[in-house]
């Protein structure tokens, strides 16, 4: 007997706060003309991916999920709105014209959500018969050392080039 | 099926997935900024790694390949988002505009 018949809905509740920011978040990235609101629709976006991901028992990843993509992505963003142009400028189409790639953008988009959506709720996903490692931090510690440790170094690498090559980029014509 | 018994299932995580691809190729094919584009790649990465973590979580014996994988594709993406914002930068010092279809000329 559940000692505390609240907490089914108080739980369920917050994921569905969760959903609801995603969703609000995601829709509030594309439909604002302005490109700051935009990039606070993904940062909501964000933030309710991250419950999301502590439903799904990652909670190390909800955080790094806060941490890269609010906390670096976003800010990065917000940096370079800064440098460049801030606002979304005017269309310079016809109304007719915005309105007929509108209705194909819409269609392209609502076509891939219902057939992905059809294809996930209606495939066969098999069952594991055991799971053989918790998803605690210290596993994913173990096997970012051990396993995929050569991908691990790889990532760093990566980084270190991107950040050397956005250097680069963005330094050309500086003293113009 | 209960409304608030939603998180036990891996069913509502894919239509949100899918929704949230959705909603990126509609922003790529709708914006008209560089940055508004590059928002919306975001997004779409966002769905891929929701899928990946959700598929791990429910359908998978190791649940920790899928949350590594993941942190792949978070440190690619800030990677991609540095380039593209410098590439941004210096394509608004050049053409005092970051609209896509301004950026038509080639000079090499």
């Amino acid at each position: 007997m559940n000692p505390f018949p609240a907490s089914d809905l108080i739980v369920g509740t917050v994921f569905l706060i969760c959903v609801a920011t995603t969703v609000a978040g995601a829709l509030l990235a594309v439909l604002t003309g302005r490109i700051v609101r935009s990039v606070c629709g993904l940062a909501l976006c964000c933030i309710g991916i991250a419950g999301l991901y502590y439903f799904l028992h990652s909670p190390f990843l909800a955080l790094m999920e806060i941490l890269v993509y609010i906390g670096a992505v976003c800010v990065t963003i917000v940096f370079a709105v800064m440098l460049a142009e801030p606002d979304e400028p005017a269309p310079d189409e016809t109304r007719g014209a915005a309105i007929l790639w509108s209705g194909v953008a819409l269609l392209a988009g609502a076509a891939i959500c219902w057939g992905l959506s059809r294809l996930g709720l209606q495939g066969k996903w098999p069952v594991p018969v055991a799971q053989v490692a918790d998803s605690s931090v210290k596993s994913i510690g173990i096997s970012l050392l051990t396993t995929y440790s050569m991908a691990f170094e790889l990532i760093s690498l990566v980084l270190f080039v991107a950040i050397l090559g956005a250097l680069a980029t963005a330094r050309t014509g500086r003293s113009k | 099926m209960n409304l608030l018994h939603l998180y036990g299932q891996v069913d509502i995580y894919l239509v949100i997935a899918a929704f949230l691809l959705a909603v990126g190729i509609y922003g790529l094919i709708r914006r008209r900024t560089l940055i508004g584009m590059l928002i919306s790649g975001e997004i779409i990465f966002s769905a891929a790694s929701l899928n990946l973590v959700a598929l791990s979580r429910f359908h998978a014996p190791d649940p920790v390949a899928g949350q590594v994988f993941v942190l792949f594709i978070m440190g690619l993406a800030a990677a991609e988002v540095a380039i593209a914002l410098s590439i941004i930068i210096a394509v608004y010092r050049n053409y005092r505009s970051i609209k896509a279809n301004e950026l038509a000329d080639l000079n090499g």
